[in-house]
Protein backbone atom coordinates (compact mmCIF):
# COMPACT_ATOMS: atom_id res chain seq x y z
CA UNK A 1 0.00 0.00 0.00
CA UNK A 2 2.71 2.46 1.01
CA UNK A 3 4.83 1.20 -1.88
CA UNK A 4 1.96 1.99 -4.24
CA UNK A 5 1.75 5.57 -2.98
CA UNK A 6 5.52 6.09 -3.24
CA UNK A 7 5.50 4.68 -6.78
CA UNK A 8 2.59 6.97 -7.63
CA UNK A 9 4.45 10.07 -6.42
CA UNK A 10 7.67 9.21 -8.26
CA UNK A 11 5.84 8.51 -11.54
CA UNK A 12 3.47 11.49 -11.28
CA UNK A 13 6.39 13.83 -10.59
CA UNK A 14 8.33 12.36 -13.52
CA UNK A 15 5.33 12.78 -15.85
CA UNK A 16 4.77 16.40 -14.79
CA UNK A 17 8.43 17.42 -15.01
CA UNK A 18 9.28 15.59 -18.23
CA UNK A 19 6.13 16.65 -20.07
CA UNK A 20 6.89 20.29 -19.30
CA UNK A 21 10.55 19.82 -20.29
CA UNK A 22 9.53 18.08 -23.53
CA UNK A 23 7.69 21.19 -24.72
CA UNK A 24 10.17 23.79 -23.46
CA UNK A 25 13.60 22.34 -24.29
CA UNK A 26 15.56 23.90 -27.13
CA UNK A 27 17.02 20.74 -28.62
CA UNK A 28 14.55 18.61 -30.54
CA UNK A 29 16.26 15.29 -29.83
CA UNK A 30 16.02 16.03 -26.12
CA UNK A 31 12.31 16.75 -26.52
CA UNK A 32 11.89 13.28 -28.04
CA UNK A 33 13.84 11.72 -25.15
CA UNK A 34 11.70 13.48 -22.54
CA UNK A 35 8.60 12.30 -24.42
CA UNK A 36 9.94 8.76 -24.09
CA UNK A 37 10.17 9.18 -20.30
CA UNK A 38 6.59 10.49 -20.18
CA UNK A 39 5.35 7.52 -22.22
CA UNK A 40 7.11 5.07 -19.90
CA UNK A 41 5.58 6.87 -16.90
CA UNK A 42 2.12 6.48 -18.41
CA UNK A 43 2.85 2.78 -18.99
CA UNK A 44 3.73 2.43 -15.28
CA UNK A 45 0.39 4.05 -14.42
CA UNK A 46 -1.34 1.47 -16.61
CA UNK A 47 0.46 -1.33 -14.78
CA UNK A 48 -0.45 0.22 -11.43
CA UNK A 49 -4.12 0.50 -12.42
CA UNK A 50 -4.14 -3.22 -13.20
CA UNK A 51 -4.11 -3.12 -17.01
CA UNK A 52 -0.95 -5.12 -17.67
CA UNK A 53 -1.70 -5.80 -21.35
CA UNK A 54 -2.32 -2.12 -22.08
CA UNK A 55 0.92 -1.18 -20.33
CA UNK A 56 2.84 -3.72 -22.39
CA UNK A 57 1.24 -2.37 -25.59
CA UNK A 58 2.11 1.18 -24.54
CA UNK A 59 5.77 0.23 -24.05
CA UNK A 60 5.94 -1.80 -27.28
CA UNK A 61 4.08 0.56 -29.62
CA UNK A 62 4.89 3.98 -28.19
CA UNK A 63 8.23 3.60 -26.45
CA UNK A 64 9.39 1.06 -29.03
CA UNK A 65 7.87 1.92 -32.39
CA UNK A 66 6.87 5.56 -32.39
CA UNK A 67 10.01 6.75 -30.61
CA UNK A 68 12.23 5.02 -33.19
CA UNK A 69 10.23 6.77 -35.94
CA UNK A 70 10.69 10.10 -34.17
CA UNK A 71 14.42 9.65 -33.71
CA UNK A 72 14.90 8.63 -37.34
CA UNK A 73 12.84 11.58 -38.56
CA UNK A 74 14.79 14.00 -36.37
CA UNK A 75 18.15 12.65 -37.48
CA UNK A 76 17.05 12.82 -41.14
CA UNK A 77 15.88 16.42 -40.98
CA UNK A 78 18.09 18.17 -38.41
CA UNK A 79 21.72 18.99 -37.92
CA UNK A 80 22.94 17.50 -34.66
CA UNK A 81 23.06 20.03 -31.83
CA UNK A 82 20.89 22.54 -33.68
CA UNK A 83 18.91 24.79 -31.37
CA UNK A 84 15.30 25.67 -32.01
CA UNK A 85 14.71 29.24 -33.11
CA UNK A 86 13.89 31.55 -30.19
CA UNK A 87 10.19 32.05 -29.59
CA UNK A 88 8.38 35.21 -30.49
CA UNK A 89 6.72 36.75 -27.44
CA UNK A 90 3.30 36.62 -29.14
CA UNK A 91 3.41 32.88 -29.55
CA UNK A 92 4.73 32.38 -26.04
CA UNK A 93 1.97 34.48 -24.49
CA UNK A 94 -0.65 32.75 -26.62
CA UNK A 95 0.68 29.33 -25.60
CA UNK A 96 0.85 30.16 -21.90
CA UNK A 97 -2.67 31.64 -22.00
CA UNK A 98 -4.10 28.63 -23.84
CA UNK A 99 -2.48 26.05 -21.57
CA UNK A 100 -3.06 27.88 -18.27
CA UNK A 101 -6.71 28.72 -19.03
CA UNK A 102 -7.38 25.25 -20.45
CA UNK A 103 -5.60 23.43 -17.63
CA UNK A 104 -7.17 25.68 -15.00
CA UNK A 105 -10.66 25.03 -16.36
CA UNK A 106 -10.01 21.30 -16.41
CA UNK A 107 -8.70 21.32 -12.83
CA UNK A 108 -11.69 23.39 -11.67
CA UNK A 109 -14.05 20.97 -13.38
CA UNK A 110 -12.22 18.02 -11.78
CA UNK A 111 -12.34 19.31 -8.24
CA UNK A 112 -15.97 20.46 -8.40
CA UNK A 113 -17.45 17.52 -10.29
CA UNK A 114 -20.67 16.25 -8.64
CA UNK A 115 -19.38 12.69 -8.99
CA UNK A 116 -17.05 13.33 -6.04
CA UNK A 117 -20.10 13.41 -3.71
CA UNK A 118 -21.02 9.84 -4.61
CA UNK A 119 -19.39 6.73 -3.21
CA UNK A 120 -18.04 5.67 -6.62
CA UNK A 121 -16.28 9.02 -7.04
CA UNK A 122 -14.06 8.61 -4.01
CA UNK A 123 -13.42 4.89 -4.38
CA UNK A 124 -9.80 4.02 -3.57
CA UNK A 125 -7.50 2.20 -5.97
CA UNK A 126 -7.39 -1.02 -3.95
CA UNK A 127 -11.22 -1.10 -3.75
CA UNK A 128 -11.48 -0.44 -7.48
CA UNK A 129 -9.07 -3.24 -8.34
CA UNK A 130 -10.80 -5.60 -5.90
CA UNK A 131 -14.20 -4.61 -7.35
CA UNK A 132 -13.39 -5.79 -10.85
CA UNK A 133 -12.31 -9.08 -12.39
CA UNK A 134 -8.66 -9.75 -13.17
CA UNK A 135 -8.37 -8.86 -16.84
CA UNK A 136 -6.91 -11.97 -18.41
CA UNK A 137 -5.57 -12.40 -21.91
CA UNK A 138 -8.53 -14.68 -22.59
CA UNK A 139 -11.04 -11.89 -21.85
CA UNK A 140 -9.17 -9.45 -24.07
CA UNK A 141 -8.98 -11.97 -26.91
CA UNK A 142 -12.72 -12.71 -26.61
CA UNK A 143 -13.52 -9.00 -26.59
CA UNK A 144 -11.60 -8.46 -29.83
CA UNK A 145 -12.88 -11.45 -31.79
CA UNK A 146 -16.63 -11.57 -31.26
CA UNK A 147 -19.67 -9.78 -32.61
CA UNK A 148 -21.85 -9.88 -29.50
CA UNK A 149 -22.46 -6.97 -27.14
CA UNK A 150 -19.17 -5.61 -25.71
CA UNK A 151 -17.18 -7.39 -28.43
CA UNK A 152 -15.26 -5.53 -31.05
CA UNK A 153 -14.54 -7.58 -34.18
CA UNK A 154 -15.65 -4.88 -36.62
CA UNK A 155 -13.50 -2.05 -35.18
CA UNK A 156 -10.61 -4.51 -34.95
CA UNK A 157 -10.86 -5.29 -38.67
CA UNK A 158 -11.32 -1.59 -39.45
CA UNK A 159 -8.05 -0.88 -37.63
CA UNK A 160 -6.37 -3.60 -39.71
CA UNK A 161 -7.52 -1.91 -42.92
CA UNK A 162 -6.44 1.48 -41.54
CA UNK A 163 -2.95 0.16 -40.76
CA UNK A 164 -2.67 -1.30 -44.28
CA UNK A 165 -3.77 2.01 -45.81
CA UNK A 166 -1.27 3.79 -43.57
CA UNK A 167 1.60 1.54 -44.69
CA UNK A 168 0.77 2.13 -48.36
CA UNK A 169 0.25 5.86 -47.76
CA UNK A 170 3.52 6.22 -45.86
CA UNK A 171 5.50 4.46 -48.58
CA UNK A 172 3.84 6.45 -51.37
CA UNK A 173 4.33 9.80 -49.69
CA UNK A 174 7.92 9.32 -48.53
CA UNK A 175 9.49 7.40 -51.44
CA UNK A 176 11.99 9.08 -53.77
CA UNK A 177 10.63 10.11 -57.16
CA UNK B 1 -4.61 8.42 2.72
CA UNK B 2 -5.41 6.36 -0.32
CA UNK B 3 -5.09 6.85 -4.05
CA UNK B 4 -8.40 7.85 -5.61
CA UNK B 5 -9.50 9.06 -9.04
CA UNK B 6 -8.32 12.68 -8.63
CA UNK B 7 -4.72 11.63 -7.95
CA UNK B 8 -4.45 10.06 -11.36
CA UNK B 9 -6.38 12.72 -13.26
CA UNK B 10 -4.16 15.60 -12.12
CA UNK B 11 -0.93 14.45 -13.90
CA UNK B 12 -3.08 13.81 -16.95
CA UNK B 13 -4.31 17.43 -16.88
CA UNK B 14 -0.71 18.66 -16.61
CA UNK B 15 0.30 16.52 -19.60
CA UNK B 16 -2.60 17.91 -21.60
CA UNK B 17 -1.77 21.55 -20.73
CA UNK B 18 1.91 21.02 -21.58
CA UNK B 19 0.87 19.50 -24.90
CA UNK B 20 -1.35 22.48 -25.72
CA UNK B 21 1.48 24.89 -24.85
CA UNK B 22 3.91 23.01 -27.08
CA UNK B 23 1.44 22.78 -29.92
CA UNK B 24 0.87 26.54 -29.91
CA UNK B 25 4.47 27.67 -29.41
CA UNK B 26 6.57 25.22 -31.41
CA UNK B 27 7.48 26.06 -34.98
CA UNK B 28 9.11 22.77 -35.87
CA UNK B 29 6.67 20.18 -37.21
CA UNK B 30 8.31 17.23 -35.41
CA UNK B 31 8.21 19.14 -32.13
CA UNK B 32 4.50 19.82 -32.74
CA UNK B 33 4.01 16.09 -33.27
CA UNK B 34 5.73 15.46 -29.90
CA UNK B 35 3.21 17.81 -28.25
CA UNK B 36 0.37 16.03 -30.05
CA UNK B 37 1.55 12.72 -28.61
CA UNK B 38 1.39 14.23 -25.11
CA UNK B 39 -2.23 15.31 -25.68
CA UNK B 40 -3.21 11.90 -27.09
CA UNK B 41 -1.56 10.10 -24.20
CA UNK B 42 -3.38 12.15 -21.59
CA UNK B 43 -6.67 11.29 -23.31
CA UNK B 44 -5.79 7.56 -23.32
CA UNK B 45 -4.85 7.75 -19.65
CA UNK B 46 -8.21 9.38 -18.86
CA UNK B 47 -10.16 6.58 -20.57
CA UNK B 48 -8.34 4.00 -18.49
CA UNK B 49 -8.67 5.92 -15.21
CA UNK B 50 -12.42 6.42 -15.56
CA UNK B 51 -12.79 2.77 -16.52
CA UNK B 52 -10.87 1.57 -13.49
CA UNK B 53 -12.42 3.80 -10.84
CA UNK B 54 -16.03 4.24 -12.00
CA UNK B 55 -16.75 0.97 -13.86
CA UNK B 56 -14.26 -1.59 -12.53
CA UNK B 57 -16.34 -4.58 -13.67
CA UNK B 58 -16.10 -3.74 -17.38
CA UNK B 59 -13.10 -3.06 -19.65
CA UNK B 60 -14.47 -0.81 -22.38
CA UNK B 61 -12.11 2.06 -21.52
CA UNK B 62 -9.10 -0.22 -21.92
CA UNK B 63 -10.34 -1.50 -25.29
CA UNK B 64 -10.90 2.07 -26.45
CA UNK B 65 -7.38 3.00 -25.31
CA UNK B 66 -5.96 0.08 -27.29
CA UNK B 67 -7.72 1.30 -30.45
CA UNK B 68 -6.54 4.85 -29.76
CA UNK B 69 -2.93 3.64 -29.47
CA UNK B 70 -3.17 1.74 -32.77
CA UNK B 71 -4.65 4.74 -34.58
CA UNK B 72 -2.11 7.12 -33.01
CA UNK B 73 0.70 4.91 -34.32
CA UNK B 74 -0.76 5.00 -37.84
CA UNK B 75 -1.26 8.74 -37.67
CA UNK B 76 2.31 9.35 -36.49
CA UNK B 77 3.77 7.21 -39.30
CA UNK B 78 1.83 9.11 -41.98
CA UNK B 79 2.66 12.47 -40.39
CA UNK B 80 6.37 11.67 -40.34
CA UNK B 81 6.24 10.54 -43.99
CA UNK B 82 4.64 13.87 -44.91
CA UNK B 83 7.20 15.82 -42.86
CA UNK B 84 10.11 14.04 -44.57
CA UNK B 85 8.52 14.74 -47.94
CA UNK B 86 8.17 18.44 -47.09
CA UNK B 87 11.80 18.48 -45.94
CA UNK B 88 12.84 17.07 -49.33
CA UNK B 89 10.81 19.71 -51.14
CA UNK B 90 11.77 22.86 -49.21
CA UNK B 91 14.76 21.81 -47.08
CA UNK B 92 13.19 22.67 -43.74
CA UNK B 93 10.62 21.41 -41.25
CA UNK B 94 9.67 24.87 -40.00
CA UNK B 95 5.94 25.57 -40.35
CA UNK B 96 6.65 29.21 -41.21
CA UNK B 97 8.55 28.06 -44.32
CA UNK B 98 5.81 25.76 -45.60
CA UNK B 99 4.05 28.58 -47.44
CA UNK B 100 6.83 28.18 -50.01
CA UNK B 101 4.79 25.29 -51.38
CA UNK B 102 2.33 27.81 -52.83
CA UNK B 103 4.87 29.27 -55.24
Amino acid sequence: MVGNIILYFVVALAIVIFSIMAVTTKKILRAATYLLFVLIGVAIFYFQLGYEFLGAIQVAVYAGGIMVLFVFAILLTHKPNANAAPLGSHRKIAGILASVIGGGLLLWALFTMPMLETSEGVRSLSDAIAGGPDISMKMIGRAFTGTEKYQYLLPFEAVSVLLLACIIGGVTVARKR
Amino acid sequence: MDLNILWYLVPSVVMFAAGVYGFVTRKNMIAMLVSLELILNSADLNFVIFNRFLFPDSMEGMVFSLFAIAIAAAETAVAIAIIINIYRAIGSTDIVETNKMKH
